[in-house]
């Protein structure tokens, strides 16, 4: 009985603990940002074609060519993606080498696309079947990832580029040359 | 004025727990108390006005009163009246309305018809309920009051989330509250023997209907659960362990553990600190669901609102009910004088078993559950899913069937092997003999395969405990055991053919294409837009046919709900007697081919069936004990009548 009595306060315990829990847990600003997986992680292999006549296509060796480089990941069909063009223009003129991956678009689109809001990229995957998209971790566009010059993604960053985000993202390219 | 009449029902309600809680508290002291008399009154009509308070608010809703500020952003206009309806329910302040009225419905009827226990134990119980209601009538009345007006009243409501403009939804939540709210009785009962120091089998007979019947209905609200996620979703699963999902199963757990051991109390005197303490845990993880599910403490898919005041508030009374009970529990454990003994080889001692086997697997749930919670707190972010919960809970479940199928057989007190040996050699060739013959024809992993094999092994030993017996004269509880272990042989069943034979297709079809899947064949002939009353839809319309058999329809849909804005998927389910075809329409594709995903699940149905039989055995087991019940009330009586008469013969 003796005994019996002291493994009912560790249940009290216990549960005093679980409240103090919830206490704190309640007390903290909820925060439902989920970092992706994906960073810290190489590139994927895959090589895609040009989505423009303009620009090269985009493969795995090209993002390990010692240079850090920002990956776009955009469609013509997106209208937060026309509206991050400018922030995009400002990275390239601050020395960003931006190079991008078109999802599901065709090329005449992309063209009309890249006439009307400028084009600060490299060179343009076209991506038709969301494969190297969903490879990297990147669930709808704009996305934008700062890979380093090993081929290894540093930052997944979600949503259009604002002006404010210029440069954080440059700070973090910088980040991956080093 | 509606409105106005059902919030002051419910302040009135207030009161009267309040009068409820300090009359069943001093009434349960050893002089008694002049507010004793007034207890049981103060119950029924608590009962009544909580009524009068639900009706009021459903009311506001059949007729869209705008004015109210829970219409307005839950209702719309041109919602389907039943839609109107569960609307009322279906939001956080009417959800604590009907827990509250459940809860007053329920205290009412023990009030009117519970005679049987000493008064003081009846008033500490009574007092204990009225305890916890006080709690969440504050909590309605201070912070989420369902009968607030809107100034200036808007031209049409928000709506509801098309995710619950679904039958299914409608009766989902109240019948799993009633399942939460039936457990405070237990949980009274159980304060209540504590405090007078009565636990006796009388106290376990009384409590029993309760237990039973509040595990019946989270039986049915679980199993209702399950299917609704797995046709509304449109992903296939029935089951995804979300927090959620685990906040309904804990408390179902605790309750089938609380089943078994107040049956080893009221036959034989034993167990009696397990069954209190049971009686705690099981009404305390009906509210630590309530508070993982209201506080939005937890990520979910059942987003409901977050709001961290109310969560703060849940967890004010979480820690005063449960903790106190606890306290109580640890301080009064002592002085319960030990009850029967038993052998190990026993029923009591399978029933044993069965209890440790259940409390594991609810505290491995309640670990996963949480882990998350206590992680983040060290910010690390990770997610329990499948891959923890389905092995880990096998650990324990899969030993707890074995002793499923033979603990029935064993006689109270003490048995030996012999007797039961016969049965048992049967029981385990037929379990040996599927499971080879399973391993022979397939290759399907090793729990599939255990299941597949237990399930026949306990179909055939649940309805083992009749052997002997006259089938007519069987008493009812019996029937309803056997049926409910059935049940779950059932389930078993359809839950191990689906995780070992289920095939999937995901394909972009366009129309004129075949698609073919396990033994079924499927063109897609066209898809076309359809409307509903306050949704468009594009319908897929499909033609199948098993193994080549007569052709029949299949009409998915993606549903655009516009008010409030939402998409639903609406699968086409085909249903055969050896499972389900399930198809989900998804997007359009860029060249005009649309997304199709099919499953072929078979036996998935087998599921819910086991589900609602294991609710069936619990309604023939409860049935059986209030027709008992009435029979030794009326039984009761004719014995006072004889004996008066006798005495008035005496006399004269």
């Amino acid at each position: 009985m003796k005994r019996l009595r002291y493994t009912l306060w560790i249940v009290v315990g216990f549960a005093a603990a679980l409240f103090g829990l919830f206490a704190y847990q309640l007390s903290q600003p909820k925060d439902d940002f989920v970092e992706s997986a994906m960073v810290g992680q190489p590139m994927p292999a895959f090589d895609l074609p040009p989505a423009v006549e303009s620009r090269p296509g985009l493969s795995r060796a090209d993002l390990a060519d010692g240079e850090p480089k920002l990956l776009n990941v955009f469609a013509s069909w997106c209208i937060p993606c026309a509206a991050e063009a400018p922030q995009l223009d400002a990275l390239e003129r601050a020395g960003a080498n931006i190079v991008a991956v078109a999802i599901r678009d065709r090329t005449e689109d992309v063209d009309r696309f890249l006439a009307a809001y400028g084009n600060p990229f490299t060179r343009i995957g076209k991506d038709d079947i969301s494969e190297v998209q969903l490879a990297i971790g990147s669930s709808g566009v704009p996305e934008t990832f700062v890979i380093d010059g090993n081929g290894v993604i540093t930052y997944q960053h979600i949503g259009d580029i604002r002006a404010d985000d210029v440069p954080m993202l440059l700070e973090e390219l910088r980040k991956a040359g080093s | 004025m509606i409105a106005e009449i059902g919030l002051a029902a419910l302040w009135l309600g207030a009161a009267l727990a309040v009068l409820q809680l300090l009359g069943g508290f001093l009434g349960a002291r050893e002089q008694g108390s002049e507010l004793t008399p007034l207890v049981r009154p103060a119950a029924m009509l608590q009962a009544l006005l909580c009524a009068v308070s639900f009706g009021a608010l459903v009311y506001a809703f059949a007729v869209t009163d705008l004015s109210v500020e829970l219409v307005a952003t839950h209702s719309h206009s041109m919602k389907p009246l039943a839609f109107k309806l569960s609307g009322a329910w279906a939001n956080h302040e009417g959800s604590m309305l009907l827990w509250i009225t459940v809860m007053a419905l329920a205290g009412g009827l023990i009030a009117l018809i519970e005679h049987r226990l000493p008064s003081r134990m009846m008033m500490a119980t009574l007092g204990a309920q009225a305890f916890v209601a006080v709690g969440f009538y504050l909590f309605i009345l201070l912070s989420s009051n369902p009968f607030k007006r809107l100034s200036p009243v808007p031209a049409d409501g928000n709506g509801l989330n098309p995710l619950l403009q679904d039958m299914g939804v409608s009766f989902h939540p109240p019948t799993l509250y009633i399942g939460y709210v039936g457990l405070s009785v237990a949980f009274s009962f159980a304060v209540g023997a504590l405090l007078t120091r009565n636990v006796t089998p009388e106290f376990a007979r009384v409590m029993r209907p309760w237990v039973l019947g509040s595990w019946i209905f989270l039986t049915i609200g679980i199993a209702a659960g399950s299917y609704w996620a797995y046709y509304e979703l449109g992903w296939g699963g029935w089951w995804f362990w979300d927090p959620v999902e685990n906040a309904s199963l804990m408390p179902w757990l605790a309750a089938t553990a609380l089943l078994h051991s107040a049956s080893v109390l009221a036959a034989r005197d034993a167990l009696r600190t397990w069954t209190i303490m049971l009686g705690v845990i099981a009404f305390s993880m009906s509210m630590l669901g309530t508070f993982l599910v209201r506080s939005g403490i937890l990520t979910s898919v059942h987003a409901f609102a977050v709001d961290p005041e109310r969560g703060s508030f849940i967890l004010i009374l979480l820690a005063l009910y449960i903790g106190g009970a606890l306290v109580l529990f640890a301080l009064r454990a002592s002085t319960i004088a030990e009850g029967e003994r038993f052998a190990l080889f026993s029923r009591e001692g399978a029933l044993v078993v069965n209890n440790v086997a259940l409390s594991s697997i609810l505290g491995i749930v309640l670990l996963g559950t949480l882990y998350p919670l206590l992680t983040e707190a060290f910010d690390v972010r990770v997610s329990v899913g499948p891959p923890y919960f389905n092995p880990v809970s096998a650990i324990f479940f899969l030993p707890m069937l074995a002793i499923l199928a033979v603990g029935p057989l064993l006689r109270w007190r003490t048995d030996s092997f012999r007797r039961i040996r016969l049965p048992v050699i049967i029981i385990a060739v037929v379990t040996i003999a599927v499971l080879a013959l399973v391993l022979a024809l397939t290759e399907i992993g090793i729990l599939p395969l255990l299941g597949l094999a237990m399930s026949v092994g306990i179909a055939i030993a649940s309805f083992m405990p009749l052997r002997g017996r006259n089938i007519l004269r069987t008493p009812l509880p019996i029937w309803g055991m056997c049926v409910a272990h059935f049940g779950v042989a059932v389930a078993l069943f359809g839950v191990a053919a689906d995780t070992a034979f289920q095939q999937e297709r995901l394909v972009a079809a366009s129309p004129g294409d075949v698609i073919e899947i396990g033994p079924w064949e499927a063109r897609m002939t066209s898809v076309s837009p359809v409307a509903g009353p306050n949704w468009t839809a594009m319908q897929g319309d499909l033609l199948v046919s098993y193994e080549g058999g007569p052709v029949r329809d299949a009409h998915p849909q993606a549903r655009s709900f516009w008010a409030p804005q939402g998409e639903t998927s609406e699968v086409a389910l085909l249903t055969r007697w050896n499972g389900q075809l399930y198809v989900a329409l998804g997007n359009m594709a860029d060249d005009g081919r649309w997304q199709l995903r099919l499953w072929w699940k078979p036996f998935v149905t087998y599921i819910w069936y086991g589900g609602l039989l294991i609710a069936f055995g619990g309604m023939l087991a409860l049935l059986g004990r209030v027709i008992g019940d009435v029979r030794r009330r009326s039984a009761e009586l004719r014995e006072d009548r004889r004996r008066a008469d006798e005495a008035e013969l005496a006399a004269s």
